[in-house]
C-alpha cells in the first residue's frame, strides 16, 4: 500500500472508532462527567475541608489532576478493550483482515481512537473540574505530554484485552479488578508520603503511581516520583505493549483459526 | 497471464487434529467462473479462509494474479473480493458507512469511495436502504450489502462462499444476472454453494472437495457428460388408460396424466416421443426430476466416501 493508502486506511478506521464513541455519547461521554463531579462533591467540597491540606495545597486542588486522569485512563481502556473485542465478536475486524491495511495501522488506528475519546473525556472533566477549583497549571507541555502518552498507554492495554477477551464477562474483568485498585491506590487521593514506608514502597510498583504524580507535577509542580522516572516508566509500557500486541496481531492470535 | 489463483499443496491441521485439507492444488483461470463444490465439512470454507488470509495454513503456497499471499499480501488482497458465508458487518452502522469505511481500508480516496458505494448500492438496490443501521436490513438486503461491500474496491477476484443463502429466489436470481454481468466484464468468480442448480446455471469451470481433497477439477460440460442417465417427468393431454412398454425406457406412471421415465442419455429423447406418439400418447411438458449436478455430485461424493472408507 502506498503511503497515501496507509493514511488513508488509518484515518478510516479513526473517524469509524470516533464515530462510534461519540454515536453512543450517553455510555462513553456523559458516566465520566457524572462521577468525576460527585467526586468533586463527595471528597472535594464535603469531606475535603475536613482533611485540610495536603502536600501544601487544597484538598480540592491536590485531588483535581489525579481524577482527570483516572477518567481519562479507564475512558481510553474501555474504548479500545470494547470496540475491538466487539469487531471480533460480531466478526467485523475481518473487514480489515482481507484488505491491504497491515496490522500495524489497525493497532494505531484503534490506539488513537482510544486516545481520542480519552482526550474528550478529558477536556470535558478539566472544564467540569473549573467549577469546583481555580485550576493552576505549572507546566503545560508536562500536563499535555503526560495525558497523551498515558492515553496511549491504556489504550494499547484495552487493546490486548479486547485480543485475549474470550466473552464480554473478560472486557469488565481487568477494569474491575485491576485498573481501578490500582488507580485507586496510585495516589488520586492522597500522597504516597503519608503511608508507613513499607506501603510506599509497595506503591512504586503500581503503574498508574508513576502517571498521576507527573500529571499532578504539571498542575501543580509537586510529585512523590522523579520526572524522568515517571517519563521512562510511560514509554517502557507503551513500547512493550505495542510490541506485544503488534506481534500478536500478525500472528493473527484469537482471530486467524 | 498469470492465472487469477494458484492453490498448491495447501495442508491445514487444526489443533485438535482435524486435518481440513491435505495437500490440495489447482488453479483458476482468469476471467472464469468456477464452481467450489463439496458437501459440509469438506473443507471449502477453510480453503477460502486460507486464500483470504482468515485463516492460517499449515503448508502450501496461494497465489492471486501471480502474488503470493504471504510475501505480497497488499497485492495479493488488493486484487481479492469476499463475499463471505456469515453476515459480518457492524450491525449499528449504515451501508453507506460500512462501504465508505471497506473502501477506505482498500486505500481508495473518500470521494472515490463515495461515488463507488453510491454506485453499488444502486446496482444491489439498496439506494433506499442506505442510512438504515445494519440491524434493521432484511436477511436479503443483507447479503446483497455484503456483495457490495466486497466489489466497492473493485476486486479482480471475487470469492463468494454461500453468497444466496436464505435468499428467496427471486433475490436468487438478480444476483445470478448480476454475477453473470460482472464475470463478463471481466472479474473472475469464485462461487461456494449448497445449490447446485446456481452452480450449474452459473459456472464454467468447477472443483469438487472432499475430506480435504480435491477430487474432481474439470469443466462444468464435462463433469455433466458424465451423467449417464436423467430421469424426466412427463406431463400428459390426456388420462392415461394403460401403461405402455417401450424398450430402452422404463417408463413408471406417477398418475392418470404424469409420467417417470429414466433416459440413458446416448439414446435421448427423440425415440421416447416418437414410441408414445405411436401409442397415442401426446406430451404436453417436461422437466427433469431432480438438478442434473445434484444427481452427479451425489454419486461422486458416496463414492468417493466409500474409497475413504475402504482406504482410511
Amino acid at each position: 500500500m502506498s503511503p497515501m493508502g496507509l493514511w488513508i486506511g488509518f484515518t478510516t478506521l479513526l473517524c469509524k472508532e470516533i464515530r462510534r464513541f461519540t454515536r453512543i455519547w450517553l455510555q462513553t461521554l456523559l458516566p465520566p462527567v457524572i462521577t468525576t463531579t460527585l467526586y468533586f462533591l463527595i471528597f472535594g467540597n464535603l469531606i475535603g475541608p475536613r482533611i485540610g491540606e495536603m502536600e501544601g495545597y487544597r484538598y480540592m486542588d491536590f485531588i483535581v489532576p489525579g481524577l482527570i486522569i483516572m477518567a481519562v485512563i479507564t475512558n481510553s481502556y474501555a474504548n479500545v478493550s470494547s470496540s475491538f473485542f466487539s469487531a471480533r465478536f460480531q466478526r467485523f475486524v475481518e473487514e480489515m483482515m482481507v484488505s491491504p491495511m497491515p496490522p500495524w495501522v489497525m493497532l494505531i488506528g484503534y490506539t488513537c481512537g482510544g486516545l481520542a475519546r480519552g482526550m474528550v473525556v478529558g477536556v470535558v472533566v478539566t472544564v467540569v473540574s473549573l467549577f469546583f477549583s481555580q485550576l493552576q497549571i505549572h507546566n503545560l507541555g508536562v500536563v499535555l505530554s503526560v495525558v497523551v502518552l498515558t492515553s496511549i498507554l491504556f489504550s494499547l492495554a484495552g487493546f490486548s484485552n479486547g485480543l485475549f477477551a474470550r466473552n464480554f464477562d473478560d472486557i469488565s474483568i481487568i477494569p474491575i479488578f485491576v485498573l481501578t485498585p490500582l488507580t485507586y491506590l496510585g495516589g488520586v487521593f492522597y500522597s504516597i508520603r503519608l503511608l508507613p514506608e513499607f506501603w510506599q514502597t509497595l506503591s512504586l510498583a503500581n503503574p498508574i503511581l508513576y502517571m498521576i504524580n507527573a500529571f499532578r507535577y504539571g498542575f501543580l509542580g509537586i510529585s512523590d516520583i522523579s520526572l524522568p522516572l515517571s517519563y521512562a516508566m510511560i514509554v517502557g509500557f507503551i513500547l512493550i505493549l505495542f510490541g506485544v500486541n503488534l506481534a500478536l496481531l500478525n500472528r493473527g492470535y484469537r482471530m486467524r483459526s | 497471464m498469470e492465472p487469477a489463483l494458484t492453490v498448491n499443496k495447501i495442508t491445514k491441521s487444526y489443533e485438535n487434529g482435524t486435518r481440513a485439507l491435505r495437500g490440495l492444488s489447482f488453479k483458476v483461470e482468469n476471467g472464469d467462473f468456477y464452481a467450489l463444490l463439496g458437501p459440509n465439512g469438506a473443507g471449502k470454507s477453510t480453503l477460502i479462509g486460507i486464500i483470504t488470509s482468515l485463516v492460517n495454513k499449515t503448508r502450501g503456497e496461494v497465489k492471486v494474479f501471480g502474488y503470493d499471499t504471504d510475501l505480497h499480501p497488499a497485492e495479493s488482497k488488493s486484487r481479492l473480493g469476499l463475499v463471505p458465508q456469515e453476515v459480518n458487518f457492524s450491525i449499528f452502522e449504515t451501508p453507506m458507512q460500512i462501504l465508505i469505511n471497506q473502501a477506505g481500508y482498500y486505500g481508495i480516496p473518500r470521494s472515490l469511495a463515495n461515488a463507488k458505494s453510491e454506485e453499488y448500492l444502486h446496482t444491489l438496490g439498496l439506494w433506499e436502504q442506505r442510512n438504515t443501521i445494519g440491524r434493521n436490513l432484511s436477511g436479503g438486503m443483507k447479503r446483497r450489502l455484503l456483495i457490495a461491500r466486497a466489489l466497492v474496491h473493485h476486486p479482480q477476484l471475487l470469492i463468494l462462499d454461500e453468497p444466496t443463502a436464505g435468499v428467496d429466489i427471486e433475490i436468487r436470481r438478480s444476483m445470478w444476472s448480476f454475477l453473470r454481468e460482472i464475470n463478463a466484464a471481466g472479474t473472475t468468480i469464485i462461487l461456494t454453494t449448497h445449490y447446485l442448480e446456481e452452480a450449474e446455471h452459473l459456472c464454467r469451470n468447477i472443483g469438487i472437495i472432499d475430506h480435504g481433497k480435491l477430487i474432481h477439477n474439470t469443466s462444468m460440460k464435462s463433469l455433466l457428460m458424465k451423467l449417464g442417465n436423467e430421469t424426466f417427468i412427463l406431463d400428459l393431454d390426456q388420462p392415461l388408460t394403460a401403461l405402455p412398454s417401450i424398450d430402452h425406457y422404463p417408463l413408471r406412471q406417477i398418475d392418470s396424466t404424469t409420467l417417470e421415465v429414466d433416459v440413458d442419455r446416448k439414446r435421448g429423447l427423440n425415440p421416447l416421443f416418437a414410441a408414445l406418439l405411436a401409442h397415442s400418447i401426446n406430451v404436453t411438458s417436461l422437466r427433469n426430476k431432480a438438478n442434473r449436478l445434484e444427481e452427479l455430485f451425489i454419486k461422486i461424493v458416496s463414492e468417493n466416501s466409500d474409497g475413504m472408507g475402504s482406504n482410511p
